[in-house]
């Protein structure tokens, strides 16, 4: 291994909080070399994330407090530099990129202008950044870079803002380039799309890049080294394919082991009643057709999936079937009776029945109000459980069927992490005991291993009190593990439908092909293999 | 990350709220003291009249614009005399009755109409919506004293239709703004949540949309409490507002301009109130923004770390 580029040593962050200390770092050590790629690999709440934003001087303080430590770049230790140096470095030396390019990227100036700012911020004539914008959008392949520089960041897909952003990035030429979680709010095909830009880019420029992550497919398919945190300590340090094969710190393994794709398939029972039938279902939005003639059928007890990338139609679909959309046409029976044409009351009786759980939990719960006060809310709308200990002691039943205990109770939702704050969402609708749940990607925000947790429980549910899922998603890995029958969108059609083993072994459809193509495998050597034959393919 | 911050044990009787409140309100030392400022206010307000009314309009011709900082006439001409010998102290303390229910009322009158209408017209159709909009237009576009001078002229003076007219003139204020804050709430995904529960209309707007919108009437609310008190002294000062004997901070200020010159306290004592009482509301105001959120509680429940 060549000399370090940038070290992080004994680095130590505690967080100062209403109920006392956490150490969100303990004696953190990692380096990155010129040309090199490490993964910190990591779920939320792991501390994954600290090191890098003290990297960037970004760590709030307080409530942050650095304890001891130090973060060696160019000889110098960045915990000690001012501010106005750290300004200096950031971008220039040091670029960041992030989850959510929309969020940073502001809705009122072109696209140009912001990656250009990147360099006049530092100094540079808006000649010579025009210059070098122009080159790096056409570099990442954003179509039309001329134009593309006159544009807005709401004119863009998902996939092209994260491009606009590395572009951004790239800017000044740093020497790394800490890409925090940067393909986890993308479609498998574009998040490989930008996994490989990245790696091209590394490789034209020689810079390293810190890649923070909780995939497993992520670092499979990019990293040279991994590093493995739980609870603020690192638990393992190698190369991807040491850790891969041989993990030795027992949170390894069991991260390894919740990597979704690997159960057994189901086989689809036929005798189920038929609870829920959807007829020629239309919907468009202008000159958007988001649904075009999508039907389906659900039988009682039974799990289907609706698989798409985002633009597909599958939210559509889902909402179109709660009534929050009205579909221009078409028909969807619940029991025997129209969804659609329902009238005000009997529909209040089929929202007991059908319940949804949505991609973000964050902002599904109302944060004014307390975990209690959720989950009693469809009692109160429903005019259920009168008796007010009675509804308490259900509270605390439903917070431990999802795997909460009930202190948690008289929190608000900010206090808890993602996959807790889903499954308070969960609770919620197992509250009003429902025939039929709706998951929206309930589960695509969430670590693997909670991911694997939340579908386990998911699947106990529907084992234990026969409830119905129609379960939306982008990641066929989780899809596989958990459904009957799959059915596979794009641009509001169903392009292919079967039983779940139909469509993991023998897919019909290009787009399905390319879609379990584009899914990462969690074992470097299997994306490697899968490179090899790409390249040559 | 969110974890980090554990919560507190379960706070199910109302005592131990309380309680939590107080010492929420001991944390932050500025709103405290504008705490006890305002409770001091308000006894004033309560009780100032009945005690003081005698002292504060017993006329004193000798003492005419006696100088503050004296104690040559008895502890109520500390603050000096007015134009007609009488003790500024006990007038400020009786003054605060009408002042501090005009500015409640019109306050609190205009903030409830308007987040009504605003919730309405942010929630339902386009068409109800458009109305309510449009209402606000006119009373927007119409000068706000003009419609004053007219009603007030119309109606006659009286503590009761200032308010009104102030009301009417604020409301479109509190309309705009909640309206605004409703278009962005009701898209929101737990507003979602609710409708997929099955929750109503009243529920929704109730219990999910208003709890998000009420810190920021809060704050409006508090910067329009020193407006009104001086839009009430203007309308005092056109003679048809506030009638002697009946006093008001504002209407003193407007009888001590033209003293200005030779005895500056007639004015100044009851602008310092006006600007006093503006002051500790907006302090209080801005903690209770902070109380109130779930998320932004913790500020005022850690303990002080510096290591920056």
């Amino acid at each position: 291994m060549s000399e370090a580029l940038l070290t992080v040593k004994n680095l130590s962050v505690d967080f100062h909080t209403a109920g006392g200390t956490v150490h969100a770092v303990k004696n953190v050590n990692w380096s990155i070399a010129p040309g090199e790629t490490l993964a910190i690999l990591g779920e939320s709440g792991s501390g994954k994330s600290v090191s890098a934003n003290a990297v960037m001087n970004l760590l709030d303080r307080p409530p942050a407090e650095i304890v001891s430590g130090e973060i060696l770049f160019e000889g110098r230790d960045l915990l000690k530099i001012s501010d106005e140096d750290h300004r200096a470095l950031n971008g220039k030396k040091i670029a960041m990129i992030f989850q959510d390019p929309l969020g940073h990227l502001n809705p009122v100036y072109t696209v140009g202008w912001q990656i250009m700012e990147m360099m006049t911020a530092h100094g540079r004539p808006a000649s010579a950044a025009r210059a070098r914008a122009l080159e790096l959008i056409t570099r990442v392949g954003i179509p039309e870079p001329e134009k593309a520089m006159g544009k807005y960041p709401h004119q863009f897909s998902g996939g092209q803002r994260q491009r606009l952003m590395i572009a951004m990035a790239l800017m000044l030429k740093p020497d790394i380039l800490i890409a925090d979680e940067p393909t986890t709010a993308l479609d498998v095909t574009i998040q490989a799309e930008v996994l490989s830009l990245l790696k091209e880019l590394q490789r034209e420029t020689g810079m390293a890049l810190v890649l923070i992550t909780h995939d497993l497919g992520v670092v499979a398919e990019i990293a040279d080294r991994v590093v493995v945190m739980n609870s603020g300590e690192i638990v393992e340090a190698g190369t991807a394919r040491d850790v891969y094969h041989n993990p030795r710190h027992a949170y390894t393994q069991k991260l390894i082991a919740a990597a979704p794709g690997k159960g057994d398939i189901k086989l689809l029972d036929d005798a189920a009643p038929l609870l829920l039938e959807a007829k020629k279902l239309n919907k468009t939005y202008g000159e958007f057709a988001a649904l075009k003639d999508v039907s389906l059928t659900l039988a009682r007890g039974q799990s289907l999936a609706v698989v798409g990338e985002s633009g597909s139609g599958k939210s559509t679909l889902a909402r179109t079937l709660l009534r929050l959309e009205t579909a221009d046409s078409g028909e969807a029976f619940w029991k025997g009776r129209d969804l659609i044409s329902m009238n005000a009351r009997d529909l209040l009786g089929c929202r007991r029945e059908i319940q949804m759980v949505f991609q973000d939990p964050t902002q599904s719960l109302n944060p004014r109000m307390s975990v209690y006060q959720l989950i009693a809310e469809g009692w109160d709308i429903h005019k259920l459980m009168p008796n007010r200990s009675e509804r308490r002691a259900r509270v605390l039943e439903l917070l431990e069927q999802v795997g909460l205990s009930p202190e948690h109770a008289d929190r608000y939702a900010h206090q808890f992490s993602g996959g807790q704050r889903q499954r308070i969402a969960i609770a919620r609708a197992l509250a009003l005991e429902p025939e039929l749940i709706i998951c929206d990607e309930a589960v695509s925000a969430l670590d693997v291993s909670i991911q694997a947790q939340v579908i386990a429980l998911l699947d106990s549910l529907r084992q234990r009190l026969g409830i119905s899922f129609l379960f939306i998603a982008h990641d066929l890995g989780v899809v596989r593990d958990f459904a009957d029958t799959v059915i596979v969108m794009k641009s509001g059609e169903i392009v292919e439908r079967g039983p779940t083993r139909q469509i993991f072994e023998t897919p019909e459809h290009p787009y399905t092909q390319r879609l379990l193509a584009a899914n990462l495998d969690p074992d470097p050597d299997v994306q490697a293999q899968r490179r090899i034959i790409l390249s040559n393919g | 990350m969110a974890d980090l911050s554990l919560a507190k044990p379960a706070q199910t009787s109302a005592a131990s709220r309380g309680s939590s409140l107080l010492s929420m309100l001991w944390r932050d030392k500025l709103a405290f003291v504008s705490a006890l400022v305002l409770l001091l206010i308000i006894l004033c307000a309560l009780l100032g009249p009945t005690l003081l009314d005698d002292l504060a309009t017993r006329q004193n011709l000798r003492g005419r614009n006696f100088p503050p900082f004296s104690l040559d006439r008895g502890w109520a001409f500390i603050l000096g005399g007015d134009s007609l010998g009488r003790p500024m102290l006990a007038r400020l303390i009786v003054a605060a009755n009408s002042t501090i229910l005009i500015a409640a009322g019109t306050v609190l009158s205009a903030m409830i109409v308007g987040a009504g209408l605003g919730l309405v017209a942010g929630y339902m159709g386009k068409n109800i919506s458009q109305a309510i909009m449009r209402l606000a237009d006119v009373i927007m576009s119409f000068p706000s004293l003009l419609l004053a001078v007219v009603v007030l002229y119309v109606l006659g003076p009286s503590i009761p239709n200032m308010i009104l007219v102030l009301a009417i003139t604020r409301i479109p204020i509190y309309l705009r703004t909640t309206r605004a804050e409703v278009l962005e709430v009701r898209e929101r995904m737990f507003v979602q949540a609710a409708i997929v529960m099955g929750a109503g209309h009243w529920r929704i707007i109730l219990k999910h949309i208003l709890p998000v919108v009420a810190p920021t009437l809060v704050t409006i609310a508090t910067l329009d409490f020193a407006f009104v008190m001086l839009a009430e002294s203007s309308l005092s000062f056109l003679g048809i507002g506030v009638q002697p004997p009946d006093i008001t901070w504002g209407l003193m200020v407007s009888q001590g301009r033209p003293y200005l010159n030779t005895a500056w306290w007639l004015a100044f004592w009851p602008g310092l109130m006006i600007v006093i009482t503006a002051l500790a509301l907006n302090l209080l105001s801005n903690w209770m923004r902070v109380a109130l959120d779930p998320a932004q509680r913790w500020r005022l429940e850690a303990r002080k770390t510096k290591n920056v």
